[in-house]
């Protein structure tokens, strides 16, 4: 089995970073003008790093799929960033929030790219507020701070529920201030269809213009994909309804090794679903955790009114099973339970699959306004969607899924299997292991964009000698010709099952097998069903309109064509990792209590998968996971 | 739950060149929980599946906050909910056999691009010409040297708010955008970072904003009742006292 080397530094692990940075070739400033990099997305990662690129002089073509770079998927995050400020003085430090993060994702994650992650956090928050990003202050003027799950620190800053918008405006001004240097081309509505690999190595990209229809060649001396993560293959997430693992697959089809794809991130307070017409869920803030509190009936098939459930006859099931850390236990473990207090028929609301969030005991102790200044736009938000108002009942709400751990493998400079290629934000698969603390994922977005890929990809740039190539390359034709062929073979089928109808089935069906819980029956089921919904997909799809204009179905075709086929390696490398950890939790695997029972005898590694063709079996490639400075122990937050 | 029964005069427009026209759809048995969008979503799939064009619509996050939304829905930008975007608007404010018309927010510099689908870069260009501070990755102080008092910080985030959808430009009688750009001004005027680049920041944008067709304000007050974040017509007050301070400073 092939063993993939990610070329961790030498050196003890808290000098591995700097250690790395002065070793490390530079490019000379009056040299890196001559070098042009592609970034495709404009979220926190896409953003910070195409707008740094820029600064130190590369000539930076920045892409995306969005009508502006404002609307990258990031704004949407809520409840807050992590940095080991130690700010609160209540024992923080980057060695905390490096353990934290290893143990939050059930020791499946690299200690390197952790430990630096953990190393870099301080700065992320320096540079934000330089920027003029409004983080909760406190009256004394300082930096306010909360909690996240998984730790017992606060060190989660945070600007009201709306923490990823005013991050990403600062990351989008950034960039926009070096369009106006001249540094950066924007190029807005156009999706990334295809990766140019010329000689082994990544030289362009092919999108699709969104408005005219026309696919276009770009070439580069690298190509940076901050594209988001596939959370979207669930059909209902918290996901923007445009989240797709499109530019992410079809570099994994050009040779880049995709990692993990089985650890999604179900996040345990959404909204519940409502009804057949649904297009999304909608996320209320782990923050929300820290003052609302988490209960079911005593007893069961009770379908009171929450409001009109005594105190006693409550159960804080979180608080109760996991006194250390309450309401405030990571997500998987959280989202775990609810399912569970729910599956044994103690949910509420219409469908029994809900359970209460409550803020009656915060609002009583801390009065209402203290709550409104810390999530007013969330209760409005659950208020909107629901009718029901939060301040006077209980929320409901029930899991739903929210991230991707798994995306494209990537070794410490964060280049992918394909030299040339380098991946950023949630679409790597690096630091989140098999669960992804909260607050973590803004983090790692702007720690990859700002700081790491500006120290390692000088160095890859520094250390290759890059022959000229321009989009006239027999490769870009052929890429363009592939781009539109597939274009017109979707236009062509006119069948009679819309996208959405396939989108949604493949979506169930793997939130039915493939979810919050999986075991080898299941999957097994899901891997002979999908190939069949995929083919009648290509047999029965319609799409209408025509390829030279904006044709938003054909948009949605593509990406659904998609999903279909990295769905079934989802499930592939969910069958084949025969332990449960993080949010892959195999139901034959758990401890006597119910936990999540790892097997680190034989799965201590990193599953990264080798494409071999669509219905050809990929291939395993192996990243050896080991703890030097960390102990394997089973997770406990009792 | 009840289901309502819909008559919608939706703008159709092939791409940016061509004429536009009304065309009616009935929408049957639309569950009164669900969207707006979600209702769009329906009509959609039905003309899917009759092999029509679905209504073309930008949208994304639909909780709101990411400002790729909206339409003129019956004669007001995002429909009749206070701070309230289009994705966030359910359809139990609607009543059975209501008559809905929806059209595309109108305006010179941000033209149609196809149905309800508007080209907003405008906007981008407009916080290219500064809206931002000049800090270069790296350079920052540590976060804390430098203190912002509470209410400030609040003030800045109110601005901040902003999520650029353009309804203050659809709702104005003038086409102004002028709460838009003095969000933004406002946002970097009230923190400590914004002071070096404050009335350099000012000129740019408003003369970005001259440039890209945007009309003047007449004080109607229209883009402050349209806009879903609550932004205030004072921002365009402190952009209107910094412009006239930088006119006098240079
Ligand atoms: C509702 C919600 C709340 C969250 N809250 C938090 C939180 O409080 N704290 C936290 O740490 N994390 C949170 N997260 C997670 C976090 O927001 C994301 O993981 C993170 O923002 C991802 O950033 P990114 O830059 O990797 O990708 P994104 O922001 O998703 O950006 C992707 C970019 O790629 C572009 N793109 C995608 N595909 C293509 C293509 N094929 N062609 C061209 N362009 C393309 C898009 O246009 C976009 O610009 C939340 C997530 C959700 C869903
Ligand atoms: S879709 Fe994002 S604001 Fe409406």
């Amino acid at each position: 089995m092939p063993v993939l080397d990610a070329k961790i530094p030498e050196g003890p692990l808290e000098e591995k970073w700097s250690n790395y940075k002065f070793k490390s070739k530079l490019v000379n400033p009056t040299n890196r003008r001559k070098h042009t990099i592609i970034v495709v997305g404009t979220g926190l990662a896409g953003s910070a790093a195409a707008a740094t690129l820029a600064e130190q002089g590369y000539q930076v073509k920045a892409f995306t799929m969005h009508d502006s770079p404002r609307r990258a998927h990031s704004i949407a995050a809520q409840g807050g960033i992590n940095a080991a400020k130690n700010y609160c003085n209540d024992g923080d430090s980057v060695r905390r929030l490096f353990y934290d993060t290893i143990k939050g994702g059930d020791f499946r994650s690299r200690e390197a790219n952790v430990h630096r992650l953990a190393e870099i956090s301080a700065n992320i928050i320096d540079q934000c507020v330089a920027q003029g990003v409004p983080f909760a202050r406190e009256y004394s003027g300082y930096l306010e701070n909360r909690s996240f799950g998984g730790t017992q620190v606060s060190r989660t800053f945070y600007a009201k529920g709306q923490t990823g918008q005013q991050l990403l405006l600062g990351a989008y001004s950034a960039l926009m201030k070096e369009v106006d240097n001249g540094n950066v081309t924007l190029y807005t509505r156009r999706e990334m269809v295809d990766l140019v690999v010329i000689d082994g190595i990544a030289r362009g990209i092919i999108v699709r213009n969104e408005i005219t229809g026309k696919i276009e060649s770009y070439a580069a001396d690298a190509v940076l994909l901050a594209t988001g993560g596939y959370t979207n293959v669930f059909f209902l997430s918290t996901n923007a309804m445009g989240c797709n693992v499109t530019a992410a697959w079809r570099a994994h089809k050009k040779g880049a090794l995709f990692a993990n794809p089985c650890y999604t991130q179900i996040h345990p307070t959404c909204i519940p679903v409502h009804g057949e017409y649904q297009s999304k869920l909608t996320l209320m803030s782990e923050s929300l955790r820290n003052d609302g509190r988490v209960w079911v009936p005593k007893v069961k098939e009770d379908r009171r009114p929450p409001h009109l459930i005594p105190e006693a006859e409550r159960d804080y099931f979180l608080e109760r099973k996991y006194p250390s850390f309450g309401n405030l236990v990571p997500r998987d473990l959280a989202s775990r339970n609810v399912k569970e207090q729910c599956d044994q028929g103690k949910g509420l609301g219409s469908t029994g699959f809900a359970v209460c969030l409550d803020f009656s005991e915060s609002i009583k102790r801390l009065g209402a306004d203290v709550i409104r200044s810390r999530y007013e736009n969330l209760f409005e938000m659950y208020e909107k969607i629901t009718g029901s108002d939060p301040y006077k009942e209980p929320m409901l709400i029930y899991p739903a899924p929210h991230y991707a751990m798994g995306g494209l493998w990537v070794d410490y400079d964060l280049m992918s299997t394909v030299p040339g290629l380098f991946v950023l934000g949630e679409a790597n698969f690096s630091d989140h292991g098999a669960n992804r603390l909260g607050a973590s994922a803004l983090m790692q977005g702007l720690a990859d964009g700002y700081f790491v890929i500006p120290s390692t990809l000088p160095n890859y740039i520094a250390g290759s000698s890059l022959s000229q190539v321009t989009t006239d390359h027999p490769a870009f034709k052929q890429a363009e010709e592939d781009a539109s062929k597939k274009i017109k073979q979707l236009l062509g089928i006119k069948g009679k099952k819309t996208v959405d109808a396939f989108h949604r089935e493949l979506g169930l069906l793997l939130w039915d097998k493939c979810g919050m819980a999986r075991n080898e029956e299941g999957l097994t089921e899901a891997l002979k069903k999908i190939p069949e919904i995929r083919q009648e997909f290509w047999e029965n799809v319609t799409v209408s309109g025509s390829e030279g204009e904006l044709n938003q179905t054909l948009e949605r075709a593509g990406r659904v064509a998609d999903f279909l086929e990295f769905g079934e390696l989802m499930v592939q490398d969910a069958l084949h990792r025969r332990e449960s950890c993080g949010g892959h939790f195999r139901e034959e695997c758990q401890t006597p209590d119910g936990e999540a029972a790892r097997n680190d005898d034989q799965f201590c590694y990193v599953g990264a998968w080798g494409f071999n063709g669509v219905d050809a079996a990929p291939t395993l490639h192996k990243e050896p996971l080991t703890f030097e400075s960390v102990p394997l122990t089973q997770r406990s937050y009792r | 739950m009840s289901k309502l029964d819909l008559t919608l005069k939706v703008w159709r427009q092939k791409d940016a060149n061509s004429p536009g026209k009304f065309e009616i759809y009935l929408a049957r048995g639309i569950d009164e929980d669900a969207s707006f969008l979600e209702m769009l979503d329906v009509i959609n799939e039905e003309l899917t599946q009759k092999g029509q064009d679905p209504i073309a619509f930008d949208h994304d996050c639909r909780e709101g906050i990411c400002g790729t939304c909206g339409a003129v829905v019956n004669g007001r930008a995002h429909g009749p909910l206070k701070t309230t975007t289009l994705c966030q608007l359910h359809m139990r404010h609607f009543k059975n056999n209501d008559t809905i018309v929806i059209e595309p927010f109108r305006s010179r510099a941000i033209p149609v691009v196809r149905d309800l689908v508007i080209d907003r870069s405008a906007f981008d260009r407009v916080i290219a010409a500064g809206g931002y501070i000049s800090v270069r990755t790296g350079s920052a102080p540590e976060a804390n040297s430098m203190l912002v008092p509470k209410q400030d910080s609040e003030k800045g985030f109110d601005s901040a708010q902003c999520i650029g959808c353009a309804a203050c430009v659809a709702a104005c009688p003038n086409a102004s955008a002028m709460l838009f750009v003095s969000a933004k001004i406002s946002h970097l005027a009230v923190l400590p970072q914004g002071q070096p680049e404050r009335l350099k920041r000012v000129v740019k944008m408003v003369h970005a904003m001259d440039k890209e067709g945007f009309g003047n304000c007449s004080n109607e007050y229209e883009c402050e009742a349209a806009c879903p974040k609550g932004i205030k017509v004072a921002n365009i007050n402190l952009m209107n006292r910094d412009f006239f301070k930088a006119n006098l400073t240079t």
